[in-house]
């Protein structure tokens, strides 16, 4: 299969589009006054408008529009002044309309772009975006709970989603895996939604298409549904990749169709699709007048857009310059992280030390709690505070290490802890002193020797006085006594 | 441009009605005669003029991102055909894996 | 026809208001002449759900007026169309599809009545879904006008006008997307107004084609018809094409005189084969104009005839989308099927009736691929010239225009089998759909003992000028309105 694969990657390359639903996290659903809250029981955020009864008309939700027009901005994409809703008319029985309110020929945005990743010339690799429109979402359909019946539950039906399309400028797996990436760390950073793919706040539709390495027109493509994760994405790619690969080499012709992802085969394989049946009829929806947008209102979103990730990127650079790029990766990742990761350094005062313990310490703690950082029990300004207590020497390391997972399990302040479980740090040289008796004493072997001048055993004694001390003793200064002593 | 039994077929594939074949037959006739007489638009000179979109339209309008959502007088138990524990029932898709189209 | 209440509505509330009526007394005339004209399925049929149970809200309204806090329509009874939602009464719009459904919500035009104390005592009979002239198709059996029970009442909006003109109610909504309230109208003998649109909200009111659907008012006498309507009127948040427009007061529109005033005299909606009847009484009213100070203008509206393939495409392809919801799955009529495209089609073809089929095809196909450019967006951009030709009307120092509301009297049952030939009946009121502008329905005299309407056109939002000329006309024909 290797050897397959790699045959193929010389011969065809992978075009990828990709077609990302996003949920605005909006209170209230994007046509009516219905909560947007999840998991309530089944209908019961409906009313007239979102359970298409005779009569009712759609009202448009103005931070949907506010939401919406920050992605498109953040995205780097004009947004259009003016935009007209339209309808998508199809039969589903989570569709209670028996259309959707979407929009076709006037999109709220157009032409804009995604760096995913840079060439290793240091060219970046920018990936186009096609458009992006404002939509409603459907209700729910679930198959398998009746017998021979699908029970719908109209509660996700009318919440506001954006759709955004890229280009067919996506050059394999990974990085179509690279632009989901991206751009769910963007639409993150600009708070426009969730972007949970696990929650269904971000769908993805993939399209491909093969040709030739050289050719310059693109192939027929294939439609890729059911995508529920990132890594599926990839998978999925590859598996349609070498099916079209292995038509086109047997001299076929790839036939455009919709095939669904199944993830637990690993498989893809055709939807069953009936002949013309995507007619969706599009036409201006006559309920809604156009969106008109007052430039005014455009500039004063772009003006107050949050930073976004390469922002942030190229200001730690500048402003923290002892981080690495790794560690600027990283801090970056999430907004929360970085946001927590700049209160911890301005308070400590020490930005090195506070990437560090984030990066170490403070994610393990994540993982194991599971926790998010956003709702971490350490609050920053403790985390700073014991990160002075460790540079001002009142904790050694290791009983700094000791205090931070009590503080992650109570969320205790470090100087109450320290306090509470003697682990501040004890420098006064009258009672190191005394422990530092108390080790030689109670190893005489190896007492003689180091005093001797074995200064290698050095290490075994200070451990000793550290323990004795469960931790307390100022190492730094228990190696000067015990050097002292060399020779007397 | 002239609609055929298979036009009238699709159509009511596209729009989910059962026809009968004397009823479809019947409505070739009924919808060409229908459609003839609007060929006359065909010949209307429309450069330039931008279609009828939202009439009386200054914007659509937009409200605030707050409820109470409108009330209903009755629950859907009693006006839905068939529910169960709250849901929609309705007979299963023979295969629910087009999720685009029913 | 029974004896017509001689007091129009704003003096029956005066007189509730004074106890001379009880809101139950009113309540129980209404339905009382209502059994007395057989207005039910047994006779005229053009009344489908009459309220038995009225006693709570006839005591609400009396307690209001009781407490001097009546509203200006507090005890006056009221029908309603049936393609408007109530929650007391069904709203089946004609249709096996809608069977006994009862909404859980009403129409704001149906709130603002109910809060300015107004009495629903019925829903009136129509055609499926307001696809017709003639109230025939409705799936609940065809109407009668109550002037010739052998002669159709008008459609869609037929049970309405018919309600008024038997006298059970003066006051009474119907909707129009064509001319459904202005057409029935004149057949009937009563005044039908269609505001302008956004003018009505059209939350509550079952869509056929969105940007054409208006809520109209039915009234005995002009002035039922402008308490009706400016009761009704104004923003709806709940609407996203209701206009901000104040609304004017329109029973204050009465004037003595015309002077000042241009009437045009539109020469497409006087073709030379128009029924030269119908033609004299048209010229008599305009007599009547001029006599009160008016000048008459000849004036021209050029792609009028481009109106009726203009509408037929617009209104169908409209529908074929509205009516997607009525699927079987949510509220209605279910017919199951082999599976759910099975359940889809049996539910819809057994709901819906022939002339509802013929138009959602129709309007499937024109929205449908290879065919959207060449019908729907191009009917549109006609439209925009329909439109244009009244703006420039309007512009030109003309303020109303005057037509003949239909160019012929009430038909009889089961006389226009071409639907073709039936959508022509509204060759004289659909423009005003297309174009947005208000237009009002009065009787203006009978042929062969049918009534005859002559419609009066004003511009967008100007339907206090529409009125004022609706009342003048009205007092200076006097009794020869219906003779």
């Amino acid at each position: 299969m290797t050897s397959r694969a790699a045959r193929w990657e010389d011969t065809y390359e992978m075009v990828v589009g990709l077609e990302v639903h996003v949920q605005l996290k909006t209170a209230t659903k994007i046509f009516c006054r219905c909560s947007t809250d999840f998991g309530a029981p089944p209908n019961q955020h409906t009313c007239p408008v979102c359970l298409g009864l005779p009569g009712a008309l759609p009202v448009l939700n103005d931070r949907a529009v506010e939401l919406a027009v920050r992605a498109a901005l953040a995205l780097g994409c004009e947004v259009q002044s003016t935009s007209i809703f339209a309808r998508k008319n199809y039969f589903y029985p989570d569709l209670p309309k028996g259309y959707q309110i979407s929009q076709f020929d006037r999109p709220l945005a157009t032409k804009g772009t995604v760096t995913i990743g840079w060439r290793p010339d240091g060219s970046p690799i920018v990936v186009g975006i096609t458009r992006l429109h404002m939509e409603e979402d459907a209700g729910k359909s679930i198959h398998d709970r009746f017998p021979a019946a699908t029970a719908v539950d109209l509660n996700r039906a009318g919440v506001p989603l954006v759709e955004i399309v890229s280009e067919p400028e996506l050059r394999g797996s990974v990085e179509a895996d690279a632009y989901l990436k991206t751009l769910k760390q963007i639409l993150e950073y600009a708070d426009v939604s969730d972007v949970s793919m696990e929650e269904g706040s971000l769908r993805v539709d993939a399209n491909i298409s093969i040709r030739r390495i050289g050719e310059t027109s693109l192939g027929t493509k294939t439609e890729i549904k059911n995508l529920n994760s990132f890594s599926g994405v990839m998978r999925a790619l590859e598996a349609e990749y070498a099916r079209q690969c292995t038509i086109r080499d047997a001299g076929g012709r790839i036939e455009q169709q919709t095939m669904l992802w199944d993830a637990n085969a690993g498989e893809v394989r055709p939807a069953r699709s009936k002949e013309g049946s995507h007619d969706y009829r599009y036409f201006p929806d006559p309920d809604l007048p156009p969106l008109i947008l007052p430039v005014e209102r455009i500039d004063r979103v772009r003006r107050e857009l949050p930073e976004l990730p390469q922002a942030r990127r190229q200001r730690y650079a500048r402003e923290f310059a002892n981080l690495t790029p790794y560690d600027v990766d990283v801090l970056t990742s999430q907004v929360a992280l970085g946001d927590y990761f700049e209160q911890v350094a301005r308070q400590s005062g020490d930005p090195k030390a506070a990437a560090n313990w984030i990066l170490g310490e403070v994610l393990a703690a994540l993982n194991s709690t599971h926790q998010t950082i956003a709702h971490f029990t350490v609050r920053p300004a403790d985390l700073a505070a014991l990160l002075r207590m460790v540079a001002e020497g009142a904790v050694s390391r290791s009983a700094a290490k000791q205090i931070f997972t009590r503080m992650v399990a109570t969320g205790d302040p470090p100087d109450a802890i320290a306090q509470r479980e003697g682990l501040k740090q004890v420098s006064d040289d009258g009672a190191l002193a005394a422990w530092v008796d108390q080790v030689l004493a109670e190893n005489p072997g190896e007492a003689t020797r180091f005093l001797a001048g074995e200064t290698r055993l050095i290490g075994v004694l200070v451990g000793q006085v550290m323990r004795k001390s469960k931790g307390a003793a100022d190492p730094k200064r228990v190696n000067q006594l015990l050097t002292e002593r060399i020779g007397k | 441009m002239s609609v055929s039994l298979d036009d009238v077929r699709h159509v009511a594939t596209l729009a989910r009605l059962g026809l009968t074949d004397d009823r479809a037959n019947a409505l070739v006739a009924e919808l060409n005669t229908i459609l003839g007489h609007m060929d006359v638009l065909s010949k209307v000179d429309t450069s330039g003029i931008e279609p009828v979109a939202g009439i009386g339209a200054a914007g659509t309008p937009l409200r605030p991102d707050t409820g109470p959502a409108a009330a209903l007088a009755r629950g859907i138990g009693e006006f839905a055909p068939r529910t169960t524990d709250g849901f929609f029932l309705v007979p299963r898709l023979s295969t629910h894996e087009d999720p685009e189209e029913a | 026809m029974t004896d017509a209440p001689d007091r129009s509505a704003a003096a029956l509330r005066d007189a509730i208001g004074r106890g001379e009526v009880t809101v139950r007394a009113a309540a129980r005339d209404a339905l009382g002449r209502a059994a007395s004209a057989r207005a039910g399925a047994d006779g005229l049929n053009i009344l489908l759900y009459q309220d038995t149970d009225l006693g709570d809200r006839c005591r609400s309204v009396q307690d209001a007026v009781d407490a001097k806090r009546a509203g200006p329509l507090a005890g006056v009874p009221v029908v309603i169309k049936d393609n408007i939602a109530t929650t007391t009464l069904p709203t089946s719009c004609g249709s096996r599809i809608l069977e006994g459904y009862v909404s859980p919500y009403r129409a704001t035009a149906v709130a603002r009545l109910e809060q300015a104390g107004a009495v629903v005592v019925a829903k009136s009979n129509m055609d499926e879904f307001a696809m017709g002239s003639s109230t025939e198709h409705s799936a609940f059996g065809p109407a009668r006008n109550p002037i010739a029970p052998d002669r159709v009442p008008g459609g869609s909006s037929g049970g309405s006008a018919a309600a008024v003109a038997a006298g059970i109610v003066r006051i009474a909504l119907g909707s129009e997307t064509g001319g459904s309230v202005r057409q029935p109208a004149a057949f009937c003998g009563v005044v039908g107004v269609k505001p302008t649109y956004g003018r009505v909200s059209r939350y509550g009111l079952v869509a056929f084609a969105s940007s054409l659907d208006h809520i109209g008012v039915f009234g005995r006498v002009v002035d039922d018809a402008a308490l009706g309507l400016q009761t009704i009127s104004g923003l709806d948040p709940l609407d996203s094409t209701s206009a901000a427009e104040p609304v004017s007061e329109l029973t204050t529109a009465v004037r003595g005189s015309m002077t000042g005033v241009v009437v045009g005299r539109p020469r497409e909606y006087f073709p030379d084969d128009l029924d030269p009847r119908i033609r004299d009484r048209c010229d008599r009213a305009l007599d009547a104009l001029r006599s009160l100070g008016a000048e008459i203008r000849d004036v021209s509206l050029p792609h009028t005839s481009l109106a009726i393939p203009v509408y037929y495409i617009i209104a169908p392809a409209e529908a074929s989308s509205n009516l997607a919801r009525f699927d079987g799955v949510r509220y209605g009529l279910r017919i199951e099927g082999d599976g759910l495209r099975g359940m889809y089609e049996a539910t819809r073809s057994g709901g819906f009736g022939p002339e509802v089929t013929r138009r959602i095809l129709l309007g499937t196909y024109v929205l449908s691929a290879g065919y959207y450019d060449a019908y729907y967006r191009k009917a549109q951009q006609v439209r925009a010239l329909i439109a244009r030709d009244f703006a420039r009307v309007f512009d030109s120092g003309v303020h109303l225009l005057f037509t003949p509301t239909t160019p012929t009297p009430a038909f009889e049952l089961g006389a226009k089998s071409d639907p073709y030939d039936m959508y022509l009946s509204d060759i004289f009121t659909c423009t005003a759909n297309l174009a947005g502008v208000p237009a009002l329905s009065l009787p203006i005299g009978r042929v062969d003992g049918l009534p005859i309407g002559g419609q009066i056109i004003a511009a967008h939002f100007d339907e206090r000028q529409m009125f004022a000329a609706a009342y003048a006309l009205e007092r200076s024909l006097g009794a020869e309105a219906h003779q």
